[in-house]
């Protein structure tokens, strides 16, 4: 495979000597106009990789904060063919940051993946997240995408044993996605010790990068990650400061003000935690 | 599979054709993996098997009665209707039949802890009931909109020592009800055994139920040899996710003589789009760990059901379902809200047998089918709950004030 945005970047973070801030935001969330303002201002605010969530209906693997910005998202009349559209739009003002989009298989399914991957890679996603597709199913959608130049982006667990961890480890690519708690996104954090002994375990096995991610709510929490993983993902923080910014549940330019503004502020800490 | 057996799937990555699988989160894959092997060396242990029909015959009260409907018979002048009385099971339904089955997978597992999820809560009640057996903590997540319709069930749950959560998200019913277990199991897995209600979910669920619930198929299939000294010509069931139907449909896959009809809820009416019939008006897609036929949009989206019975509720249907109809070894046919009520009360004058709103689906497609056809032409029905739970929704959707 060809050095993609995503290698770039990591490249780029190693040689600065410093973790990245992935930062997720749900497509549409609060509405498709707003959604793509904030994705695009998410590099000048400091993230170094965008993950965009797909709003799906039956977020199995979400807290309620992700659940609700999904449903946001949704009632606001996103689909995947609009989730495609604020890449485009993101692509517009800056095409060095990673844009990886993240969620549940069936709409995907239901676009036609051989039209999904056409489609995402021009409009310039750089890789895929999904929740329910585990290595036994890569026929479906991970063998075409790395077909298609994609980087596809495997969620590692503790519950994944390292008898396991070789085939959750073929065909990945770009970089390792920890989640670091047996859990749904948003909800309590794992201590710094444990999760300092699970990237280690990961890096015994693969030379990609690591993000950390699940949990994580602020600054101080990432920039404790920033010292032991090669990322830091942030999302229901993200998800919650564009929720704050409603006005009667309406989307309000606060909304992404809010988000915006708390990314730069965990940005701020996750650059100086190895200093 | 072989060429010849509807029977044989599904292969051992659980497919059944293109559907079923096992799409979950790669936290629940580990413990998945794990159920399998249990599940394939238990049910290679005769040990395992004695202590499920000891369990059946002394705890539910198998066999079930094959009973034969002799009012109805007459009164519809046809075909001759046979009941498969599982209403008659300890805590009123089928879902004991499987309950007890996961159970002994969990006890052989080691886990402390059984969640699962309901809609009508007859498969709630079945799993309080067999953890109140094996004293093991159990919750039971339910929908808001299931909670106020089947608050009978709600009671019987507490009663037996289980907790009930009530899931207050997206259409707080049966879909619902699974995210949160989905979302418990994923955050509990070392210490969670998840008894899946029906013939859905990752491998090996589908299988497995299959094979708890097929002692339906295998009982009646005896007892109508018995009786009419034959098989039957057609056999009936009503289907929501399908554990009742494919507990009955499985052993009479291969006897190609006889006809199998699957009765899904058409709620106000397929045309209305509020129904629940996920074959006759959805497409293939994957939801809650396998590919079968979902209720979806466009941009595949999941899609409320809408059914008068909280047990057919859900926009899915087993695996192994969407690969019968596809073969065509199955028809899947619907009942709507109205033709299940009046199958409701016809069966309950005529027989003096109250049947749950579920089975009264199938009831009313026998009631289609059964006047055209000849004296000799037998029908088996499966009776699968007793509709005690149903009375205050009856009793609402006819207008009185109970």
């Amino acid at each position: 495979m060809s050095e993609t945005r995503i290698d770039r970047r990591f490249a780029d973070l190693a040689r600065q000597r410093r973790a990245g801030l992935a930062a997720f935001v749900t497509a549409g969330d609060p509405d498709p106009h707003l959604s793509a303002r904030l994705v695009s201002g998410l590099p000048e605010a400091g993230a170094d990789i965008i993950e965009i969530g797909m709003p799906f209906t039956d977020p199995m693997a979400d807290g309620p904060v992700i659940q609700a910005s999904s449903q946001r998202a949704l009632k606001a009349g996103m689909t995947l063919t609009g989730t495609i559209d604020i890449v485009r739009q993101a692509r517009r003002h800056d095409d060095d940051t990673p844009i990886v989009l993240m969620g549940y298989y069936n709409p995907i399914y239901s676009y036609g993946t051989g039209a999904f991957l056409r489609d995402a890679v021009d409009a310039g996603v750089d890789g895929l997240i999904l929740v329910d597709l585990p290595s036994e199913e890569d026929r479906e959608l991970c063998l075409p995408a790395v077909e298609a130049g994609l980087n596809w982006i495997r969620l590692a667990t503790p519950t994944t044993d390292s008898k396991r961890l070789p085939n959750v480890l073929s065909h990945a690519s770009g970089f390792v996605y920890y989640v670091s708690i047996t859990g749904i996104t948003g909800t309590h954090a794992a201590t710094r010790q444990t999760i300092a002994s699970a990237v280690d375990r990961l890096r015994r096995h693969t030379d990609l990068p690591v993000a950390v991610g699940f949990g994580i709510r602020n600054g101080e929490q990432a920039a404790g990650i920033a010292r032991i993983a090669d990322a830091v993902v942030v999302g229901s923080a993200f998800c919650q400061a564009v929720a704050d910014g409603l006005d009667d549940g309406k989307g309000t330019d606060s909304c992404v003000d809010n988000a915006l503004t708390l990314c730069e502020a965990i940005s701020h800490d996750v650059r100086k935690a190895r200093a | 599979m072989t060429d010849n057996s509807y029977s044989q799937g599904p292969d051992q990555d659980g497919h059944f054709g293109i559907y079923g699988g096992r799409y979950v989160a790669e936290t629940l894959m580990p413990l998945v993996l794990d159920l399998d092997r249990t599940w394939q060396e238990a049910r290679g242990d005769p040990a395992f098997w004695e202590e499920f029909h000891s369990l059946g015959k002394d705890y539910i009260g198998r066999p079930s009665p094959l009973y034969f409907a002799e009012r109805l018979t007459r009164h519809l002048g046809g075909a001759r209707i046979y009941f498969k009385r599982d209403e008659l099971n300890h805590t009123g339904s089928h879902k004991i039949n499987n309950t007890v089955g996961q159970i002994l997978l969990a006890r052989r597992m080691g886990k402390t802890r059984i969640i699962a999820e309901t809609g009508a809560g007859q498969h709630g009640v079945a799993t309080a009931t067999v953890c109140a057996r094996y004293d093991l903590p159990c919750v039971v997540y339910m929908g808001t909109k299931d909670v106020e319709r089947q608050a009978p069930n709600v009671y019987r749950m507490e009663l037996l020592g289980a907790e009930v959560r009530h899931v207050t998200s997206g259409s707080r019913s049966l879909k619902d009800a699974l995210n949160e277990a989905l979302r418990d199991w994923v955050t509990n897995v070392e210490s969670t055994f998840y008894i899946i209600g029906t013939v859905a979910g990752p491998h090996p669920y589908p299988e497995l139920v299959r094979e708890f619930q097929a002692i339906i198929g295998r009982e009646a299939k005896a007892q109508l040899m018995a009786v009419e000294g034959r098989l039957p010509d057609t056999i009936v069931a009503c289907i929501g996710g399908g554990s009742n139907a494919m507990g009955l449909f499985h052993p009479f896959l291969d006897d190609r003589t006889v006809e199998i009809i699957g009765v899904e809820a058409a709620g106000r009416g397929i045309k209305s789009g509020e129904h629940a019939a996920s074959i006759t008006g959805g497409r293939p897609g994957v939801l809650h760990g396998n590919r079968t036929y979902l209720l979806q949009d466009d941009d595949g989206q999941i899609i409320e059901a809408h059914s008068i019975s909280a047990g057919l509720d859900y926009p899915g249907i087993g695996p192994e379902h969407a690969w019968l109809a596809d073969q065509g070894r199955v028809s899947y046919v619907s009942a709507t809200d109205d033709e299940a009520l009046e199958a409701f009360r016809l069966c309950s004058r005529l027989e003096g047998i109250i049947p749950a709103l579920e089975p009264a689906h199938a009831l009313a497609h026998v009631m289609k089918i059964a006047p055209a056809l000849p004296n000799d032409h037998v029908i088996c029905m499966n009776m699968c709950g007793r509709g005690d739970k149903d009375v205050f929704t009856v009793a609402q959707a006819l207008g009185v004030n109970l």
